[in-house]
């Protein structure tokens, strides 16, 4: 008898534990104090952005030279210097569709500037700056492919490979309900999924499609763009002065003509992607 | 984090699912294979010693998830297609069966030798002496570690996240990343882990002290 005691008050102890700990992380949000991050960054002229190391074209990390690259990362560090002069810096902070939002939220960065697109569910937990970037949702196929659109996706059978965390998830289900979605935590992953035949497309914005497909010849991105996807900056809930910071720095650089400089830079010549339609 | 698991609750269900119907397919294929192995690498013929011993040096030594990808990335693309809940499932039962191989191996060597020339004296062939008079003994003996193997497997078969195998993990994951509340998240998957292995870590505790 003494013994079943035990064990209960062992598991309830574990219960306890649990429940006070996911307790502890509602509470120390509400505690944050507003701006901290705004005070922080202003302080020592340093931002840590959240980028990512697993897009081409917008973070990819160069394995040949050991350094990150993409239109994200030299947005990111145009910002800071725009903000703070010479002195500036830009931290890198690599993440992952998944922990994007975990790492911004626990104060790991400062700032995303991750291809995160504005939603109003992101809206509810983050601040959004104003968007730097207009993606859409697209798909890639394998050149030999029937499937040409959206449409062609919605039938039993149809496996559609995309990444965790992201909103081309939730669209697949909205626009092509039939097919089966199957999620990985990145998109080199999940690209190899695709190769590797588990399923029949792959689908999220075409700028980062359009890279995937720039580095690989037996797949093409198909059936234009069928969703509105801004990217935008984004920092913690509360942040709104460093909110409206990125923003003016990204005003002037649009007006200097930088943000022009670096669209051109990483998205001429790209197949089946405009930069009209993708600039601010 | 109340609100989490009865919004989710159908999702960490199938999640919960899938990863009791995987951990139970290993551990059954994972036994039989494992103590296969573990007979072959104490038979006296050194062919089948060598046999065993690739097997098992190869599967114990290489991390589970290179052989969950290989199985579910590689061979679909030159042999058959496998989907991720399969491929999770065939790496898992070979990761574990190396190690139980090698748990029951340690288990067949501590019966005594008495024990097989004994049997083998009294008229029985190997295969009888090792039917009924050794693997007997040595289960018994290694029935602790075999539970550390089984506990293993049950928190290993997160593995199928990584393959898109719908299991715990994934579902968690999947929950997490469109929620936004990671840390309740993870506890509730962590708690539904629990449900499973505290049981059979009990449960081998009781058979110890039998």
């Amino acid at each position: 008898m003494r013994k079943i005691w035990k064990k209960i008050i062992l598991v309830s102890m574990l219960l306890i534990a649990a429940v006070s700990l996911s307790a502890c992380e509602s509470y120390g949000n509400e505690l944050q104090n507003k701006n901290a991050v705004y005070k922080k960054v202003n302080a020592s002229k340093t931002i840590i952005w959240g980028v990512r190391n697993d897009t081409r074209l917008f973070g990819l990390m160069d394995i040949k030279e050991n350094k990150l690259v993409g239109f994200d990362i030299d947005l990111a560090k145009a910002i800071t210097k725009q903000m703070f002069g010479k002195d500036g810096k830009a931290v890198l902070f690599q993440t992952s569709s998944k922990t994007k939002i975990p790492v911004l939220k626990n104060g790991n960065v400062d700032a995303l500037m991750a291809t995160v697109t504005v939603t109003p569910e992101r809206a509810k937990v983050v601040d959004f700056s104003t968007p730097y970037f207009n993606a859409g949702q697209s798909l890639l196929v394998p050149k030999n492919s029937k499937i040409k659109n959206v449409k062609d996706l919605n039938k039993p059978g149809i496996v559609v490979v995309a990444v965790k965390g992201t909103t081309a998830v939730a669209n697949i289900r909205k626009f092509a309900p039939k097919a089966r979605v199957l999620e990985y935590d990145d998109y080199g992953q999940a690209f190899t999924a695709l190769k590797a035949g588990q399923g029949q497309a792959m689908s999220t914005d075409n700028g980062i499609l359009a890279g995937i497909a720039s580095e690989n010849k037996g797949f093409h991105v198909v059936g234009g763009t069928f969703t509105h996807e801004p990217y935008a900056v984004a920092v913690n809930k509360g942040e709104d002065k460093l909110a409206k910071q990125i923003d003016k720095a990204l005003k002037e650089l649009e007006e200097n003509g930088t943000y022009d400089r670096l669209m051109h830079k990483w998205f001429d010549g790209i197949p089946g992607f405009s930069i009209k339609e993708a600039e601010r | 984090m109340w609100s989490l698991l009865t919004d989710n609750w159908q999702t960490f269900l199938i999640g919960f699912w899938n990863t009791v119907c995987c951990s139970i397919l290993a551990l059954i294929f994972s036994l039989i294979i494992g103590s296969g192995f573990a007979i072959l690498e104490t038979n006296p013929n050194k062919f089948w010693r060598t046999i065993a011993k690739i097997y098992i040096e190869i599967f114990r030594n290489i991390p589970l998830l290179v052989i969950a990808m290989i199985f579910y990335l590689v061979i679909p693309q030159f042999w058959f297609k496998m989907n991720g809940f399969t491929a999770g499932t065939i790496g898992l039962t070979l990761y574990t069966s190396a190690f139980i191989a090698e748990t029951v191996r340690s288990g067949i060597e501590s019966v005594g030798d008495g024990q097989m020339e004994g049997a083998r004296s009294n008229g029985m062939t190997y295969w009888q002496a090792m039917r009924y008079v050794i693997l007997p003994q040595a289960f018994k003996i290694v029935i602790p570690p075999l539970g550390n193997q089984f506990v293993n497997l049950i928190k290993n078969s997160s593995v199928l996240a990584f393959v898109a195998g719908f299991d715990l993990m994934y579902q968690g994951d999947v929950i997490a990343s469109s929620t936004f509340q990671t840390i309740p998240t993870y506890i509730i998957v962590g708690l539904f882990y629990l449900i499973l292995t505290l049981p059979l870590s009990y449960y081998m505790q009781h058979l110890e002290n039998k």
